[in-house]
């Protein structure tokens, strides 16, 4: 599941405007057979992500958001069964899960007295059967189901592999007889990766004191992101270690072994412990 | 002067008398009367003579080093101060000095540009010279008997001269008004000494405050035509005095004379003035002279003239040694005259025993004399590194003029232990997190805290880019890093914060810089990066490859400026650009404090009657450690004098006259940064000089220049001339400073007096101390300075400049095979906290004394020994207490803060309330921290104690040592835990409080234990992401839209719930959020279930779910629900009204599903009867088509008829009728 940075590119490329539904996807495992489902789900995940970041701007100039409204309640008064939030979405080129926040937030505005706070709005979309509208809250429900990059649930299936990636993780140390320090926050620590060994190990000649689980792929622009506001972190406060990017990742990325960041995509099968050697 | 020399090459007064009495300011008894008053009319020159011989006899090489290599000068005012200029010495104006040495070809032009003289030797404003200028015209100027006195001289032989200066006093006082060499021109190829070689006293115009900005400026390597040009152009905006200029024309002329000579030469090609690069260039076209010992001239008077020159040196009254012995490896190494000869056709050797004619009027001379200084001071050339050594036994001058010289010379090599080699594998490393210093607990606020944490990360984002960059050319560090460093510095609010990052900036200092590899340039990345390429095995190699790269441009001749080298230019730069005051303020508390306590580190002190084998072994470790401290030392201190005196330096010239006065006034009233001055009492008084001299020496190197004018600075100066003084080499007997350590000691303060910042007249103007050393006295009667603590490694680490001998050498044996191979030894960069503990400040009294008594027969490992276990088990003993007792204590507030809640109620109280009780109540049983910690301490010491010492230690030794260890680690203990652990147990309290709390939260999740998965669960279960992403699918394929041939199939939805069940099952990988999503998920499939909104795959026709399989899944369903979820499930959801809602799409409506599932809700105790009745009741509210409304009206009244079950056995009875209302529902 490493890719190289021109296989990347050409998946990437295919995921250009592509709207984030389970159609897409499948489209997309029926395009790349040989890469696995969680690794194209990763990549269309980030590769989205970018693409939304770019463009979330436009959406909410306030013409934006007053234009989406009015066809919104228009859609909806012609028919509220019919999926008008999520077809304005794929539409416009923009997150269903987003587009459910932009007009929930437009409705409120208009329907309280006091603008809506953050967690209300966060609250409703999480369970919109709070939402005092049937029709929106079936509007709402509709675009968060059917959104698989963003939304509550999605958030929930991303913290969820990170979650299951770490247990993994731990049990494969277990496994190994390496024993580590977790938890570290609890501790005092300020910026802390998933597992500290207590006694470093080499993995492929190279020192390591840490390791870091990611339940992603690796492209770029999020590695670039995790080293600088972890990686580069945790070097410099325990020195070098080791990152899993258990989706894989863009193989020229692994270029700061020499400086103490050692990239894998599975559990290391070669360590090299201080005393004995695990085959 | 000269009639001193005169008298000496007379033989009218011996060479030790002369030393005597230059050494001292009042005559010894043991000199004869004769010399007595030969020289006692000489008094007020006395402490001219040394700055007289050491220019003269730059001035008598000056012919012989045209072509040589640089010798040291620190200035272009340096260089020009010396003489080395060809034709000859001075003369004109300066009648008396010129009479002594009467060159011919000078005197025509001496008509020329009398003006020159005046200059000649200045390099500005500078006091001394000014006053040469001055006596110059007012007074000698007229004086026009050089040219005849000088031919007197050498016709009439010697006896005649001195009647001259001597019987003449007004000459003589006016002698005393010139700088002796003040009119001596540059030097043709920077063959010139130090400036400082001028003891004229003060003039009105004097200031100290010359602009001697031009520190780093490189000795002069030109030939004299180049060379004014290339001061006046030079960098370091120094003009050369018009005396110069009009020297240079004189050189010019005196040049065309044998032009085609130096026309050979190409060194007039190189006007810029190169640093420590000795000629390879210049050897090109010229061929080495060979040196004969049988056509040595005048013998016996070089041989008095090396005798004095030794015992200068030998007695210390030169200011740096080493530049002496590059001036004599330089004359050593000459490789030929100029020949001046042919220009000065009347020199008639006849006259050899007089200074008039040419000192060395051939190589032969130069290397004679060089060989005889040498011989004198074989003891410091044994103790130089291996490969000069070997160069050095390897001379054929030298073996040719002095086989017994090069025979003890090469047994020395032999016998020299190990190569010194200056580069050390870097070791960079990022200064590690200390939970103890770093965590939450030490910021006085989050802000802080997480200030910091990002500071952190910008520090080392910052320094890896440096490492990346700063070798690239045309980078800029302020302009590449200097708005992030301030952007980041400016985030720096909190006075903590900064302390924090200041900790963090000197750590990673230490790290970093404390071996001179660290300082060498190779950082971050590069050596692993080398290790991956070579493998191990070639390290070695690349490494003595790197530190022959490396080396020439380690360090700027004998003399270099001080300078930032390697990653240490990261961290000024950093100062620079941070610009911060805070920072610079906290920089400076934290450098003196840990100065302080580096400086204050009790080192083990060498016991002389430590004679058993192990003693090697430990002085070993002790030398290490020593370098370890003193380096580190160093390191802090120069960084300390660069923030210092920041403020202070600058590049215009320093103020004069008034503005200087009021300067003074100002500064005197500022208190120094750090208390040297004590520091350096302390430590000599100690006997710690080699400790405190050279880290102060760094730190006064970045003195600006009216620091050494200050009254506080010049005691210190003066401590230090002193000490200079009283470091002869030659006197080594018991009790004295070890031979290493007065070298280093030599070495460090003489490149000290070469700065420019300090005064040049400062060390031939201190009157030297009436004898020894008056400290010596008082001193203990061993410190660290009777200790061999400095070895050959660490005397070339902290003077690098010693190397350039070597340089030297080797420049001089073509190519550079010379250099033998052989293992590096590297001092091991520790961090300065593992350097052990100082004792503790608490043991005192008696029973301190008794042990320090005990301490001081036992071998030094012993102390150590016990000190290091104390401090260790002391520090366990802490942290035992810690996870005991305090443990035990945080567990009776977790209980009893649950009882509190219980009786509390879901409120609870507030917390600081809460936790005010806790504390009040527990923090009492801290009282027995004590106890246990004494026992603690009693149960761990000696085992350790024992386990650590030889095993045959004697009984009684081993006990005491036990005892003490024992006593010493309850002390620290005790100290600690009676000051600290309330604070601990409140703390550790105040953490449990809310984190219990915490744990409370909004929705008391703790519905009894969180069950783990059974003990033979592999843990095969499907991940709770994947299923929550396959219901997701589902319902998104329920709610639509959806492709035709979308669906999901009956025994899919069952495989789900199956599955969903084990994943329940097996917790391995579940955690909380996903556990809610999952629940919240089911209670939507269940709502779809209920509304029959699931496509189901299959023939074409069937397109709804068949009632018993929706009604098994519904089972299967209220089967997770009861069993399997551990969290809370929105159940509730099921009535809301979007769900409820629907039912109301399908046609025809079927409400049966829905009814089944509230009664078995309320059957399985899921949900209560009263909440689904108000649930019902709520919806009736909501707005529905009127039909709809009817139908859930009737389902309500339905459900509400049946019978109010409250028995569980009932509800099980009832289990056997299912089907009962979905028969009312239809009917």
């Amino acid at each position: 599941m490493i890719l190289t940075k021109a296989q990347y590119d050409e998946i990437a490329q295919c995921l250009v405007s592509v709207p984030p539904t389970r159609q897409s996807l499948r489209k997309l495992k029926q395009r790349f057979p040989s890469q696995s489902q969680a690794t194209l789900l990763s990549i269309f995940s980030q590769e989205y992500q970018k693409h939304i970041k770019r463009t979330h701007a436009k959406h909410h100039t306030s013409e934006a958001i007053e234009s989406y409204y009015q066809r919104y309640l228009n859609g909806v008064v012609k028919n509220g069964a019919a999926p008008v939030l999520l077809d304005l979405a794929n539409e416009v080129d923009y997150a269903p899960s987003l587009m459910a926040r932009l007009i929930l937030e437009r409705f409120l505005q208009e329907h309280e007295e006091t603008p809506p706070s953050k967690s209300i709005i966060n609250s409703m979309l999480r369970d919109p059967s709070q939402i005092p509208d049937g029709v929106l809250a079936n509007q709402v429900y509709q675009c968060i189901v059917n959104d698989c990059c963003y939304g509550p649930l999605v958030d929930c299936i991303k913290h969820a592999i990170g979650h299951e990636h770490e247990v993994l993780l731990r049990d494969l140390l277990l496994e190994k007889n390496l024993s580590f320090l977790d938890q570290l926050r609890a501790k005092g620590y300020d910026k802390t990766p998933d597992f500290i060994l207590q006694v470093p190990v080499a993995v492929e000649g190279h020192i390591i004191h840490w390791i870091e689980s990611k339940a992603s792929f690796g492209d770029e622009c999020s590695h670039h992101a995790y080293l600088h506001d972890q990686f580069w972190s945790y070097w410099n406060r325990f020195g070098p270690g080791l990152v899993i990017y258990w989706y894989g990742f863009i193989q020229e990325l692994d270029c700061n072994r020499e400086r103490g960041i050692l990239l894998k995509a599975c559990f290391p099968t070669n360590i090299v412990t201080l005393c004995h050697s695990i085959a | 002067m000269a009639a001193v020399l005169e008298s000496l090459l007379r033989e009218e007064v011996s060479v030790a008398a002369v030393v005597r009495w230059i050494a001292r300011s009042t005559q010894g008894s043991e000199d004869n009367a004769g010399e007595a008053a030969a020289l006692s009319s000489l008094r007020a020159l006395r402490k001219e003579f040394v700055p007289f011989l050491l220019n003269f006899l730059r001035e008598q090489s000056s012919r012989v080093l045209p072509q040589g290599p640089p010798t040291p000068a620190k200035t272009p005012g340096a260089s020009a101060a010396l003489p080395g200029r060809p034709g000859g010495p001075p003369r004109g104006s300066r009648g008396a000095r010129s009479q002594l040495f009467p060159p011919t070809e000078a005197q025509s032009t001496a008509a020329e540009a009398p003006l020159a003289r005046r200059g000649g030797r200045r390099r500005g404003p500078g006091p001394a010279r000014e006053r040469g200028g001055r006596g110059l015209e007012e007074g000698v100027s007229g004086e026009s008997l050089p040219g005849a006195g000088g031919r007197r001289l050498r016709g009439s032989g010697s006896p005649s001269r001195p009647s001259l200066t001597l019987s003449d006093p007004p000459n003589l006082s006016n002698l005393e008004e010139f700088p002796p060499v003040g009119s001596v021109p540059p030097g043709p190829t920077g063959t010139k000494p130090s400036r400082r070689i001028n003891p004229t006293p003060v003039s009105e115009e004097r200031s100290l405050s010359k602009p001697k900005t031009c520190f780093t400026s490189p000795p002069i390597s030109c030939v004299p035509s180049s060379q004014p040009s290339a001061l006046d152009t030079s960098p370091w905006g120094l003009g050369l005095p018009p005396g110069c200029r009009s020297l240079q024309e004189e050189r010019e002329m005196l040049r065309k004379e044998r032009s085609k000579q130096l026309q050979q030469s190409p060194t007039p090609t190189c006007p810029t003035p190169e640093l420590g690069s000795p000629l390879p260039s210049r050897t090109g076209s010229l061929t080495d002279e060979p040196a004969d010992p049988a056509r040595v001239s005048s013998r016996q008077r070089l041989e008095l003239v090396a005798l004095v020159y030794s015992s200068c040196i030998a007695e210390n009254l030169v200011p740096n040694l080493f530049l002496e012995l590059f001036f004599v490896f330089q004359l050593l190494t000459a490789r030929r005259m100029v020949t001046a000869k042919d220009s000065d056709p009347e020199l008639s050797p006849a006259v050899l025993d007089s200074l008039e004619s040419p000192l060395f009027q051939s190589i032969h001379d130069c290397v004679f004399f060089a060989v005889q200084v040498l011989e004198c001071h074989f003891q410091v050339l044994s103790n130089l590194d291996k490969g000069t050594l070997k160069l050095l036994a390897e001379n054929e001058r030298l073996l040719c003029f002095s086989p017994a010289l090069q025979g003890r010379l090469r047994a020395a090599y032999e016998g020299s232990v190990a190569k010194v080699s200056l580069v050390m594998p870097p070791s960079t490393q990022a200064v590690s997190f200390q939970p103890e210093t770093d965590n939450r607990a030490n910021f006085s606020s989050d802000r802080a805290f997480h200030t910091f944490k990002k500071q952190r990360d910008v520090f080392y984002e910052v320094l890896r880019e440096w490492e990346d960059h700063h070798e690239e050319p045309g980078w800029d560090f302020e302009k590449g890093l200097g708005s992030r460093i301030r952007a980041m510095m400016g985030q720096l609010s909190a006075a903590c914060s900064h302390s924090h990052f200041v900790r963090l900036f000197q750590k990673q200092l230490l790290q970093m810089c404390q071996s001179p590899g660290g300082a060498g340039g190779t950082v971050l990345g590069e050596a692993p990066d080398v290790l991956s390429m070579l493998g191990a095995d070639k390290l070695g190699r690349l490494w003595r490859l790197q530190e022959r790269l490396m080396a020439p441009q380690s360090s700027g001749g004998p003399c270099p400026p001080p300078t930032f080298p390697g990653c240490q230019g990261f961290f000024r730069d950093f100062i620079l650009s941070a610009s911060s005051f805070q920072f610079n303020q906290h920089l400076m508390d934290s450098l003196s404090l840990k100065i302080q306590e580096l400086n204050g580190l009790a080192l083990p002190q060498h016991e002389p009657n430590d004679e058993d084998g192990e003693s090697d072994v430990d002085w070993q470790g002790e030398r290490k450690q020593f370098a370890v401290v003193l380096l580190s030392l160093r390191l802090l201190a120069k960084f300390l004098g660069f923030v210092a005196f920041l403020p202070y330096r600058g590049p215009e010239p320093p103020p004069t006259g008034e503005l200087q006065d009021s300067i003074l006034a100002l500064r005197s009233q500022v208190p120094p940064v750090l208390d040297v001055r004590t520091l350096l009492q302390r430590g000599l008084q100690a006997r710690r000089a080699v400790l405190t001299v050279p880290w102060l020496v760094e730190f006064l190197s970045f003195a600006d220049h009216v620091v050494p004018l200050l009254e506080y600075y010049r005691d210190i100066f003066t401590l230090l001339l002193r000490l200079h003084r009283s470091l002869v080499l030659s006197q080594e007997s018991e009790g004295k400073m070890c031979f290493l350590n007065k070298l280093l000691l030599l070495a460090v303060l003489g490149w000290l007096f070469q700065i420019p910042t300090v005064p040049e007249d400062l060390f031939f103007l201190e009157e030297g101390p009436s004898y020894a050393f008056e400290v010596d006295t008082v001193a203990p009667e061993h410190g660290l300075d009777n200790a061999p603590v400095v070895d050959q490694q660490l005397l070339y680490t902290c003077c690098p400049y010693i190397g350039e001998l070597r340089k030297l050498l080797a420049s001089w044996v073509s190519g550079s095979s010379g250099r033998s191979g052989g293992f590096m030894r590297k001092i091991t960069p520790t961090t300065t906290t593992s350097l052990g503990a100082q004792p503790s400040q608490t043991s005192q009294g008696l029973q301190a004394q008794l042990a320090q008594a005990f301490f001081h027969n036992q071998p030094p490992s012993l102390r150590r020994t016990v000190e290091f276990v104390a401090e260790r088990i002391g520090s366990n003993c802490v942290k035992h207490i810690k996870a005991t007792l305090v443990a035990d204590l945080v567990r009776q507030a977790e209980s009893l803060l649950q009882e509190q809640l219980v009786t509390q109620g879901e409120e609870g109280g507030d917390p600081a309330q809460l936790l005010e009780i806790l504390c009040s109540q527990l923090c009492p049983h801290g009282a027995q921290a004590l106890a246990l910690g004494r026992e603690f301490c009693q149960r761990k010491s000696p085992g350790a104690v024992r386990a650590l010492l030889p095993e045959e230690t004697p009984a009684a030794v081993l006990s005491s040592a036990e005892n003490i260890a024992v006593g010493l680690a309850t002390e620290k203990a005790c100290a600690w835990l009676s000051a600290n652990i309330t604070a601990l147990i409140r703390r550790e309290v105040k953490a449990a409080v809310s984190r219990t709390l915490r744990a409370q939260g909004p929705e008391p999740a703790a519905r009894g234990e969180r069950r783990g998965c059974s003990r033979a669960c592999e843990h095969h279960a499907p991940l709770p992401s994947h299923l929550i992403s396959e219901i997701k699918d589902v319902l998104s394929l329920a709610v639509g839209p959806r492709d035709p041939d979308e669906g999901v199939s009956p025994e899919h939805l069952e495989q789900l719930l199956g599955q969903l069940g084990q994943t329940l099952r097996c917790r391995q990988f579940l955690c909380p959020p996903a556990e809610q999503h999952l629940a919240k998920c089911s209670v939507e499939l269940a709502s779809l279930l209920v509304a029959d909104q699931i496509p189901i795959l299959g023939p074409p026709a069937q397109y709804r779910l068949e009632r018993g399989q929706a009604r098994r899944l519904l089972h299967m369903l209220l089967s997770l629900w009861k069993e399997d979820f551990q969290g809370p499930v929105p159940l509730q959801l099921l009535l809301s009204p979007r769900n409820v809602g629907l039912l109301a799409d399908t046609r025809p409506r079927e409400w049966d599903l829905l009814l089944f599932l509230l009664r078995e809700l309320v059957e399985k105790g899921l949900m209560g009867r009263m909440e689904i009745e108000a649930c019902l009741g709520s919806l009736h509210q909501a707005q529905w088509p009127g039909d709809f409304a009817e139908e859930l009206a009737t389902l309500s009244n339905l459900f509400l008829a049946e019978p109010h079950l409250p028995e569980p056995q009932l509800r099980a009875c009832e289990l056997v009728q299912p089907n009962r209302g979905t028969v009312l529902a239809q009917s």
